[in-house]
């Protein structure tokens, strides 16, 4: 509920504050969103499955965000970072999918 | 809703066989005992537990780290959707760079060639029209040399009055030599265009020009100098003293501003003569 409700109070505030992103963070910030996305439908599912717990949920949001974000950062120091990125977002595409697929099994019983 | 004993076992919930597990969601072994007395409507009531606030410190972080997704989520879709060049990475911005270098490239030798032929094209038509200017010039010349273009200008009006038919072909024919050698450039007598091969013709009943019967009085429109040729009809032993001299006849001239010249004459298409090749001329 809270987490839902503070989903809602996120978008309100960005679509209030209307912020524009700093330069640095340009090329991690679509990645780390995936990621966080990725870390939410995981967290559904595990609601679902009747095992979330807040602790996990919380370090795995981070985790995945900050993995995210460095893998990308390191790929531009590659030089590969364009198709790191692409690499990082297909992952966690597929990742998402599952999850949803799980949710929908929960929820639709199909 | 009530469970069908034989009802699918919902202990693998979200887990097909071949998914790979996911890292990211909770198994929280302390747990997994749940999910063994779960039926499959649980999950439903599972949610509706889940949103019951408990008010604990995790799940208000919970729903901080939501809100800041929420929150970059409308700042990357707000940032894509005004994506500039400001956003992209130093590689794609050269690849961008080459991009538009070479379709500059293109487009510059593109617009040159067209430029080129643009040039052509005004040149060739200005030739065109040139050459069509001066053919056209040629035609209405020698259509007026060749009495088929009416002609106007200044000149005079030669009428010789002679009831008594005591005229003869070649008197005309001495008055239009006199008029061309004193310039005149078109002669018209009555409805008969004079042209380089009109003839004076004695007939039975009168003077004939190009076989058309010519009635007194004689009407010649000239064009040409007025005062030139007005002076040489009355020269001394000239057209007038001639005209006087037969009995009956009249002579009269008149300069006019414009002499309008339309009788016309329809040319014969050479039946042996073809132009010749421009080169065969020496």
């Amino acid at each position: 509920m809270i987490a839902a409700l503070g989903l809602v109070v996120g978008i309100l505030v960005g679509l209030v504050l209307q912020p524009t992103v700093p330069p640095e963070l340009q090329p991690y910030l679509p990645i780390a969103v995936v990621a966080a996305l990725d870390a939410v439908f995981g967290g559904l599912r595990a609601v679902l499955d009747g095992i979330f717990d807040d602790r996990v949920f919380v370090v795995s949001f981070l985790s995945n965000v900050v993995v995210a974000a460095l893998v990308v950062y390191l790929g531009d120091q590659l030089g590969v970072g364009a198709q790191l990125s692409t690499g990082v977002v297909v992952v966690l595409g597929i990742r998402i999918f599952s999850n949803a697929a799980a949710i929908r099994r929960h929820v639709f019983k199909a | 809703m009530s469970v069908p004993p034989g009802g699918p076992p919902d202990s693998p919930p979200g887990s097909p066989p071949g998914s790979t597990p996911d890292p990211s969601s909770q198994p929280a072994p302390e747990q997994a005992p749940h999910r063994s007395v779960s039926s499959p409507d649980e999950p439903r009531r599972r949610l509706l537990r889940a949103l019951v606030p408990r008010g604990s410190r995790g799940e208000l972080l919970a729903g901080l780290l939501c809100a800041v997704l929420g929150f970059a989520l409308v700042v990357q879709v707000r940032q894509t959707q005004e994506a500039d060049l400001g956003s992209l990475r130093e590689t794609d911005l050269v690849r961008i760079l080459d991009d538009l270098g070479e379709r500059n490239d293109r487009l510059e030798s593109e617009q040159a060639e067209l430029a080129r032929t643009r040039d052509e094209l005004r040149s060739g038509t200005s030739a065109r029209e040139a050459a069509r200017q001066a053919a056209q010039q040629q035609v209405d010349s020698l259509g007026i040399l060749a009495g088929t273009a009416p002609a106007q200008g200044p000149g005079i009006r030669l009428t010789i009055t002679d009831p008594g038919g005591a005229l003869s072909a070649s008197t005309l024919l001495d008055a239009v030599q006199e008029l061309r050698d004193s310039g005149a450039e078109t002669i018209q007598v009555d409805d008969v265009r004079v042209v380089a091969s009109t003839s004076f013709t004695d007939t039975q009943d009168g003077v004939a020009a190009d076989g058309t019967l010519l009635q007194s009085p004689y009407d010649f429109l000239v064009i040409g100098d007025p005062q030139t040729l007005d002076t040489a009809m009355r020269i001394p032993g000239g057209v007038e003293s001639r005209v006087a001299s037969a009995p009956g006849a009249r002579f009269d001239v008149r300069q006019l501003d414009e002499v309008l010249v339309d009788a016309l004459r329809v040319p014969e298409t050479p039946q042996y003569a073809r132009p010749a090749e421009p080169t065969a001329t020496p």
